[in-house]
């Protein structure tokens, strides 16, 4: 019975039409979620914040965990995507007129950060490991000053009145498509290249890899995703600052990647997914509902000593479980290893070995 | 003297005053990767809690100056240790980024730990009684000397240590070569921890003379702080307790000069854009090495 | 005309010179052998061919193409490979990945279609999947492509940086002491291998070996280098009874 149960996911694994069934069922409940009040506002705010999360966590990993450095500047490429879809949004698109315009507004933040991320490259062909995790810090503190320093467009104080056009629709939409492309990358010559890079970048070198154009593409993938994630972002909170896109947010996008996983596409979901479900849920308002069935003798000292100090509690619990992952997962919760899903059906295939007794193996096949 | 060069001769002043503080924690950062090849990123936020452990002897305490420096420094010097044990020691066999996501882990937990307690900035009242001498236009207070020749002092000392005592000699030793040095019958984690215990007393000395030169300290304080300082170790050469100093000096020189000259806002700015030239310029720092790969 | 030509090549890490006057010519088709001491500069000269160093003074022309102050990648793309005297594969990559690798240059999609995996990229995907298991079946590796190369045995890992180079496609092939930690009866196996891949894949063969047993068997010319400089060159006979050979490097009861 296990074996025909092991058997049939095997064959189901391997559909082609599997995944895109998945993100059509999925489609069709984001639509459906906020039309239909399938749950109340603050979770569908929680999923919102999920998919930017994922988008963020996935392409740092593309940088941090596949290509092996250590990128301290997403937090960065974050800000310029959102403070150009901003611009654009609130001085030149008239998108109250046209809030198709708002699209163009995400995309061309997008697109302004990969230029950005063509300019972290750089520093990227001759240097390594540390010395580009400093680069690329002082390239975040100086994104952060120099938003700080032009008053036109708020300078500290940030931009308040966006617009709130980040929709539960679009958002799911925008991450299926920015996962999928980060997936396709990973899976190319190009992606290869990129771990060859991790691997043995002289080596790599050595075997026709082009590491300048590698390095080039995969930066500016990364960013633009960042910049993707930070436009969605500022429609939705509605208000923008340096101070938000500081290294404290780089911290936390480290913390979605290098608890999920390194190297792992589904690692950075789960991690991406994780981090911000658990941020909401250690609320005192949470769980204070979630334990409100408890007898009032129990709940009311766990309230008055525990419950009630969680806003600030939890900042204090989420590095503590961090530290203690590292401690135990160094390599993340799915490091350097991928669901079945997410490796595309030729690699898959590709890496199978035959046994003697003519069953299929796989090898390293799940793993990168 | 002219009103010019008294001018500039007071924000040498003022700079020689940062840049010490700088170099105090510019030096447990070079240290610590001196000897481990690690970025200690918590090691800001151990200055940060040199400063409030400073609020807390001068305001719970009572304590004047000398004893509540000394508390700070072996507080932080604790807590450092502290630190390598519980998070780095079982870490130092795993792959490096755990090490340092761990770190910020740690850096994270202090923060917030800290703004558990003290929501609002704190204002530390002042521990040394304020003298200006005037040297021919020149104002000098008594608690920039204070600042200035304590660091110097703590600097020399380190340096001895360093260069002279067979504690510093096993240190040196191991930022060379790890795997043999402890056939030789060197202690490694001890010196280890003796590293990061110096390193992090130099940081609550400096976050003590932070608190009572600029007293208004708050939990994020380390951010900015210790990462200009682990910059400023960087541009010196990362590993090279003299680098550091320098870096430190350049990062104080530069920071005084900008806000000199330009509007205040423009500082970090224009510092983080200067470290970022120089160290594009010569990634392993002025006074570092670049690490040569074999083919 | 010959296939590679190295006219006055000299090269300094900083005050010390590694190599001095180093002068080659090489001829399509030849299997060539470099040896002597440790330290006289051999790996550095495969460096200075392959763009991993750039030569100080002198050229490497390939044909009419100068190599000197090309980037490594594009010295491979010209058809020139190499292994390694430890073995540098993608250790935490599947072994079909590292063959995979080495084929980056002859990958013909760009990366819009790599990001959608669209038009041409299938085609050559699997284009490239096949061509790496034929090869990967040529060095009997085959049955190993989903294994991680870290946990190859030694020899496997030897055949499969050999592999690796081959896929890259090249004429010229660089070996680094292919033969280092064997004994004579494997020696012997390389030996056939080596004359082997080279009528099969038509390849130009330059070596660097201290195993005489190897060097002397297959190789049609050797030269000789101490500290950076030629001490010798000629056919195996000549090398192995030049005095200045046999006092510098081969000892008085060389190995034949």
């Amino acid at each position: 019975m296990r074996a025909t149960l092991g058997v049939f996911w095997d064959r189901l694994m391997e559909q082609r039409w599997l995944l895109p069934l998945l993100v059509a069922v999925g489609l069709a409940l984001a639509f459906a979620i906020p039309q239909f009040r399938l749950v109340n506002n603050y979770v569908q705010l929680v999923m919102i914040l999920a998919g930017i999360n994922i988008i963020l966590a996935t392409s740092l990993n593309l940088v941090n965990g596949y290509m092996g450095e250590f990128s301290l500047a997403h937090a960065g490429f974050m800000a310029v995507g959102a403070y150009t879809s901003v611009l654009l949004t609130l001085h030149v698109f008239p998108v109250a007129a046209y809030p198709g315009l708002f699209h163009l507004a995400v995309l061309a933040g997008g697109l302004v950060t990969a230029l950005l991320g063509l300019l972290v490259a750089i520093p990227s062909f001759k240097v390594r490991g540390d010395y580009l995790a400093i680069i690329t810090l002082a390239f975040l503190m100086i994104v952060k000053s120099a938003l700080e320093n032009i008053d036109v467009i708020g300078g500290p104080r940030g931009i308040s009145g966006i617009p709130r056009l980040t929709t539960l629709p679009l958002v799911f939409c925008w991450t299926v498509a920015l996962v999928w492309l980060l997936r396709n990358f990973v899976y190319s010559s190009f992606g290869r290249g990129v771990l060859a890079i991790r691997e043995d970048e002289i080596a790599s070198e050595l075997m026709s890899v082009d590491t300048k154009r590698v390095k080039v593409l995969a930066f500016m993938l990364s960013a633009f995703c960042a910049g993707i994630a930070g436009a969605l972002f500022a429609h939705l909170l509605q208000f923008i600052s340096p101070r938000v896109f500081d290294i404290v947010k780089t911290t936390e996008i480290l913390i979605m990647v290098y608890l999920g996983g390194i190297a792992s596409i589904g690692g950075s979901i789960i991690g991406a997914t994780l981090y911000t479900i658990l941020l909401e849920v250690l609320r005192p308002s949470t769980v204070a509902g979630l334990l409100s069935w408890l007898p009032a003798v129990v709940f009311d000292p766990l309230n008055e000593h525990f419950i009630r100090h969680l806003g600030v509690l939890r900042m204090i619990i989420m590095p503590l479980l961090l530290v203690l992952v590292m401690l135990y997962w160094p390599h993340g919760i799915m490091g350097m290893r991928d669901f079945r899903g997410i490796i595309p059906l030729r690699d898959r295939l590709a890496h199978r070995t035959a046994t003697p007794r003519g069953a299929t193996g796989h090898g390293a096949a799940d793993s990168h | 003297m002219s009103e010019v060069s008294i001018y500039w001769l007071q924000q040498v002043l003022n700079a020689l005053q940062l840049s010490s503080i700088y170099a105090l924690i510019a030096l447990g950062y070079s240290m610590v990767y001196g000897i481990l090849t690690m970025i200690n990123f918590a090691h800001g936020d151990v200055f940060m809690v040199g400063a409030f452990l400073c609020f807390l002897a001068a305001t719970l305490l009572d304590l004047p100056f000398v004893p509540t420096l000394l508390l700070t420094m072996t507080g932080a010097a604790l807590l450092g240790v502290l630190i390598e044990r519980l998070a780095y020691k079982p870490l130092r066999n795993a792959p490096r980024v755990s090490a340092i996501i761990t770190a910020l882990g740690v850096g994270l937990f202090l923060e917030n730990l800290t703004l558990a307690f003290y929501p609002y900035p704190q204002n530390v009242p002042t521990l040394i009684e304020n003298v200006n001498w005037n040297l021919g236009g020149v104002s000098l207070s008594s608690l920039q000397l204070i600042i200035i020749s304590l660091s110097l002092t703590l600097m020399l000392v380190l340096d001895y240590v360093v260069q002279r005592t067979p504690v510093g000699m096993a240190m040196r030793a191991i930022s060379w070569d790890k795997t043999y040095v402890p056939l030789m019958g060197v202690p490694v984690d001890l010196i280890i921890s003796i590293t990061f215990a110096i390193g992090a007393a130099l940081a609550g000395a400096a976050g003590t003379m932070y608190a009572l030169a600029y007293p208004v300290i708050d939990p994020y304080m380390g951010i900015m702080v210790g990462w200009k300082a682990f910059i400023a170790a960087v541009v010196g050469g990362i590993g090279n307790m003299r680098g550091a100093m320098i870096g430190a000096f350049i990062l104080g020189g530069v920071e005084i000069m900008v806000v000199a000259v330009l509007p205040s806002t423009y500082r970090d700015l224009v510092v983080f854009s200067l470290l970022l030239a120089l160290i594009v310029i010569r990634p392993h720092g002025i006074l570092g090495q670049p690490r040569v790969q074999k083919v | 005309m010959a296939l590679l030509i190295a006219t006055k090549v000299r090269h300094h890490f900083g005050g010390l010179c590694a190599i001095n006057d180093f002068n080659l010519e090489l001829h399509q088709g030849e299997l060539m052998g470099i040896i002597g001491p440790n330290g006289a500069g051999k790996t550095t000269v495969f460096n200075l061919i392959t763009g991993v160093y750039r030569a100080s003074e002198g050229s490497i022309r390939l044909r009419e193409s100068e190599l000197v102050g090309m980037t490594p990648h594009q010295i491979t793309a010209r058809r020139i490979a190499r292994t390694f005297q430890n073995i540098r594969l993608f250790r935490d990559l599947s072994v079909l990945d590292n063959v995979r690798i080495a084929q980056y240059s002859k990958t013909r999609y760009s990366p819009l279609e790599a990001l959608l995996h669209l038009g041409r990229f299938r085609r050559e995907e699997q284009r490239i999947i096949e061509h790496s298991r034929d090869l990967l079946a040529i060095f009997k590796l085959e049955h190993l492509a989903g294994e991680t190369a870290r946990n190859l045995p030694y020899g496997s890992q030897r055949r499969l940086e050999i592999a690796r180079a081959l896929a890259t496609g090249p004429e010229l092939l660089l070996l680094d002491e292919p033969a280092a930690g064997m004994n004579p009866a494997e020696i012997d196996q390389l030996m056939d291998f080596i004359r082997w891949i080279r009528e099969q894949f038509q390849l130009t063969i330059l070596l660097i070996e201290h195993q005489m047993q190897l060097v002397m068997g297959i190789c049609e010319r050797i030269k000789v280098l101490d500290f950076g400089e030629t001490l010798a060159e000629g056919t195996p006979e000549a090398i192995r009874n030049d005095p200045w050979v046999i006092k510098a490097y081969l000892g008085a009861d060389a190995v034949g």
